[in-house]
């Protein structure tokens, strides 16, 4: 292996050079001959019925080529927008799914929602069009409230109390009793803020149609290209799957927002065949803020049972989801599979009863984002543990340790459905509370309070499920899709090796860390491993990149590949070596046989494969390029310990977070530094959730959030130095050892942030986002 | 959003009832107002040119008087509609009492707004709309004032 660029090395990242001197490629850099542009009209309303729309004003506007409406999409068997994972009610009964139109047709349910669209030569003559479209509402009544939405105005015709599905998930009865048996319970009731994600890059999409060969290509700002073709192509009806090609070139961030299939894309696509033209739209910012799918949004009444001495005896979870006003692509998964699954956190409680209502309102469909269901689980969870803690007096380290799993306990299987293959929760504890200085703590505090600020500390102990899987599994569950992954590695002639993933790279550096891991398994260098994603042309299908799958799922289909490889290069050796292939090593890149004393390096191997020469056609076929498929026995179990401190000023109700250490347990790790960026950027947005973000809507339904000037992103000044750090219990199920990393951060920080600033303030609870004027009036009520 | 208030002007009631259906009086006193014509009985049609942060538009609207007890009170329905700036309606209570100063007007007010004022205008839009009844009210004071 080499030290500088093998498995475990910080390598710098491949793609950051073009990235940073602006010569990445990203769906808006891309024009094709002949390119149009296209404006989404978009309802101004929350709620309303279309009496009509006319479209000749905008028709008559310089320079605009078509207007479109929705009713031309469903006459031309366009469908509506699926969404993929089936969640069934607790009677049995499956979801409820509204119609989805990708364009509305005959009502509005969100404001941003589009019921036209105009092409145009220009991007300015698209926008005079969309502004000249004249429609006649009847304005009805909007649902926008959470907690209230199941006894307002019923929005969808086939959903009674606007309920999605009431789910559940744990043993009612035992948990029941486990309360009956408790000295203490324990109750919360919180919210987990409605999020906006901010991808530095607004989705984009270029769809054109080459009319000789009838087919299309896409480029779109896709996490899942191939997911996005498959949709399009048997659900939406767009074009035969073959005649489709989907191509996410550089995107820049996703978080989730981007693996959805939305309206803007299967409009472009499948408007370029009829304006016999290419159509390219690229959302503008404050256009993100309507059009892409939000994130978190519930409201939940959370109870533990305890012993006297501090054992978890039972969990209750009641949760109210708000999905929005219909069903994004994945988001009936997230409240359910993504939520309840994770009640059991670090610990043994035996007993867990969870409840989820899905609920629509007329706001703008929740689905993924960063951690997806667990950051709302590891916030109810941990919040609810420290509270315990505080009213039993004990320390709340000292409660988590007596409940972790023990090391000698995997694998654990959880009363909530999930086997927890390995983990070592107290060995992240006590690194994490070494880093934090925690001896010191008294001492910070005494100093704060002489210069009349409040000190707190918190503690948050998180527990994520990564790489969905098995597949089986997770369709006998309601999935619409396969969650497995897809690998080619294409030897070249003179040895150098192109890779095809169907995992995708928005910022996650798979260039350089799949790179790593075939330089390091093949023994050859980095810089001859080229990885090539996003393009249903050039890689066979693939699940794309969510829910931190990449490097355990993708990478372990590479891995895989690369086993295949090496297994034929030795049987080219072995005809080399006059030798059978049982009697070849490869090591450091070597073919070896022990009766020869000259090994053959892998690029002579590969040389033999394409110039055949010595071995026999008929037994062995040419070349050297292997594809795998794999599907995972289990999810990843990441897991760590994070410690946040702060210091509040009451006079102001700022909150200034003085220290934050994390420590994970993501496995092996191929490259620290990556892994590392991948915790600040979870941390920055799991602190933005805590003190700053919030998707607000007023009473009629109007995003009053749909700016910078309203919806606070964090910036650097919002953040201290992070102190990360990392313990290691290796995945016991796939071939790397290897957990994921992506989402951590964002799902373990908001608990620690918001454990911290109750302590702080001697309260039982603060909303999130903790803002200056939320935790003055906080202080105000209590003096 | 509500708003509500009331000015002093330095004119007898029936004298500011009278100024107040007139509409290049309203033209004149409007911020920004470029049309103001009277379609019909107790019906004006008007175009007003506003900027509300970083939302500039022109919004083509109706204003509809109803119930009239001159002079005084009556009720004015608004509705007005600003292209991809949004829209906005409104209905407003106005009382004129006389006092030793002249007339005191009362106004309350109830309306909504949506579209993209209502996205990235609403911390601005109530003082927005204090600072635009109090340049009208300035206005049309000055007329007696003069």
């Amino acid at each position: 292996m080499d030290a500088e660029t093998g498995i475990g090395a910080s390598v710098l990242r491949k793609e950051d050079a073009r990235f940073i001197t602006g010569k990445g490629q990203y769906t808006d850099d891309i024009s094709v001959f002949g390119q149009t542009h296209c404006v989404f009209v978009r309802s101004p309303h929350a709620r309303a019925k279309i009496n009509s729309i006319n479209t000749d004003p905008a028709m008559a506007v310089d320079g605009v080529i078509r207007v479109f409406t929705g009713d031309e999409l469903v006459e031309d068997g366009i469908g509506d927008l699926p969404c993929g994972w089936v969640v069934n009610s607790k009677d049995g009964s499956p979801m409820v799914s509204p119609p989805h139109p990708p364009i509305a047709t005959t009502v509005v349910n969100y404001v941003g929602e589009p019921y036209a669209f105009v092409v145009a030569e220009t991007l300015q003559a698209a926008r005079d069009g969309a502004e000249a479209v004249e429609a006649d509402f009847d304005i009805l009544e909007a649902v926008v409230d959470t907690a209230t939405a199941s006894s307002s105005t019923q929005i969808h015709e086939n959903a009674p109390n606007n309920q999605a599905y009431d789910w559940e998930l744990g043993d009612k009865e035992a948990t029941d009793a486990a309360f009956e048996n408790a000295d203490h319970v324990t109750e919360l009731d919180i919210t987990n803020n409605r999020l906006i994600p901010n991808a530095i890059e607004p989705r984009a999409a270029l769809g054109s149609y080459d009319a000789a060969s009838s087919t299309y290509t896409l480029y779109t700002t896709s996490q899942n290209p191939h997911v996005e073709r498959v949709v399009l192509a048997l659900f939406v009806n767009v074009a035969p799957e073959a005649n489709l090609r989907v191509i996410s070139p550089d995107v820049g961030g996703g978080f989730g927002s981007k693996i959805f299939v939305y309206a803007e894309e299967t409009a472009v696509i499948w408007a370029s065949a009829k304006v016999g033209r290419p159509i390219k739209w690229r959302a503008d910012r404050s256009e993100s803020f309507l059009a892409d799918a939000h994130g978190r949004d519930h409201v939940t009444k959370a109870q533990l049972a305890l012993s006297s001495d501090g054992e978890m005896l039972g969990l209750r979870v009641k949760t109210i989801a708000n999905m929005g006003a219909y069903l994004s692509t994945f988001s009936s998964s997230v409240p359910t599979y993504l939520y309840g699954t994770l009640m059991a956190g670090q610990y043994k409680t035996p007993a867990i009863y969870v409840e989820t209502q899905a609920v629509f309102t007329n706001t703008s469909p929740v689905d993924a984002y960063r951690g997806a269901g667990r950051p709302e689980a590891t916030y109810v969870v941990e919040r609810i543990v420290e509270t315990a803690a505080r009213e039993l007096n004990m320390d709340p380290v000292e409660l988590r340790r007596k409940n972790f799993i023990p090391p000698d306990a995997f694998p654990y299987q959880t009363p909530v459905a999930l086997e927890y293959d390995t983990g070592n929760y107290a060995a992240s504890m006590s690194k994490a509370l070494e880093l934090a200085d925690s001896d010191g703590y008294a001492a910070r505090k005494a100093a704060s309070e002489a210069n009349g600020k409040l000190r707190g500390i918190g503690y948050s102990c998180y527990i994520e499920a990564c790489g969905i899987a098995p597949s089986q599994l997770v369709i006998s569950l309601g999935a619409g899709v396969g969650l497995f992954e897809s690998a080619e590695v294409r030897v070249d002639v003179s040895g150098s090796v192109s890779v095809m993933t169907g995992s995708h790279s928005h910022g996650q550096g798979h260039e350089t860390t799949f790179a790593q891991l075939v330089s390091d398994r093949l023994g050859i260098p980095f810089d001859s491993v080229n990885v090539i994603h996003g393009d249903t042309g050039r890689s066979d299908y693939g699940l794309g990149t969510y829910g931190s799958r990449s490097i355990a799922v993708g990478g372990s289909a590479i891995d895989k590949a690369l086993d295949k490889i090496i297994a034929k290069g030795k049987k080219i050796a072995a005809h080399m070596f006059e030798t059978t292939e049982d009697k070849v090593n490869f090591a450091e890149g070597q073919f070896s046989y022990e009766g020869s004393n000259e090994p053959k390096p892998f690029a002579e191997i590969a040389g033999a494969a394409y110039i055949p020469a010595v071995y026999p056609l008929d037994e062995l076929e040419p070349g050297l390029s292997e594809k795998a498929f794999y599907d995972p026995k289990n999810f990843t179990y990441p897991a760590g310990s994070y410690v946040c401190e702060v210091e509040i000023d009451p006079s102001t109700g700022v909150t200034e977070i003085q220290k934050f250490v994390a420590v994970d347990d993501f496995g092996n790790v191929i490259n620290p530094m990556i892994v590392e960026g991948q915790v600040h950027g979870g941390l920055a947005q799991g602190i933005g959730q805590a003190l700053l973000e919030h998707g607000i809507y007023d009473a009629d339904g109007n995003l009053s959030t749909g700016s910078y000037m309203d919806y606070t992103m964090p910036r650097a000044a919002d953040l201290p130095d992070f102190e990360v750090d990392m313990t290691s219990t290796p995945c016991t199920h796939n071939p790397l050892g290897v957990k994921g990393c992506g989402e951590a951060g964002a799902i373990g920080s908001p608990a620690a942030v918001m454990n911290a600033i109750t302590d702080a303030l001697g309260v039982k609870d603060v909303p999130m986002p903790a803002t200056p004027h939320t935790v003055w009036e906080t202080i105000q009520q209590g003096a | 959003m509500e708003e509500r208030g009331e000015f002093v002007i330095p004119a007898h009631p029936q004298e500011v009832w009278d100024a107040l259906q007139k509409p290049d009086v309203l033209k004149e006193c409007i911020d920004g107002c470029e049309e103001m014509t009277l379609t019909e009985e107790g019906m004006f049609a008007c175009v007003v040119a506003i900027k509300v942060g970083p939302v500039k538009a022109r919004f083509t609207g109706t204003v509809k008087i109803e119930d009239p007890n001159p002079p005084h009170s009556y009720f004015l329905d608004v509705s007005a509609r600003g292209g991809a700036a949004g829209f906005g309606s409104g209905r407003a209570e106005v009382t004129l009492t006389e006092v030793a100063e002249g007339t005191r007007l009362n106004y309350e007010v109830q309306g909504t707004i949506g579209g993209k004022l209502a996205q990235i205008g609403t911390r601005l839009i109530q003082s927005f709309s204090r600072k635009m009844t109090r340049t009208f009210f300035d206005r049309f004071s000055r007329r007696w004032v003069g």
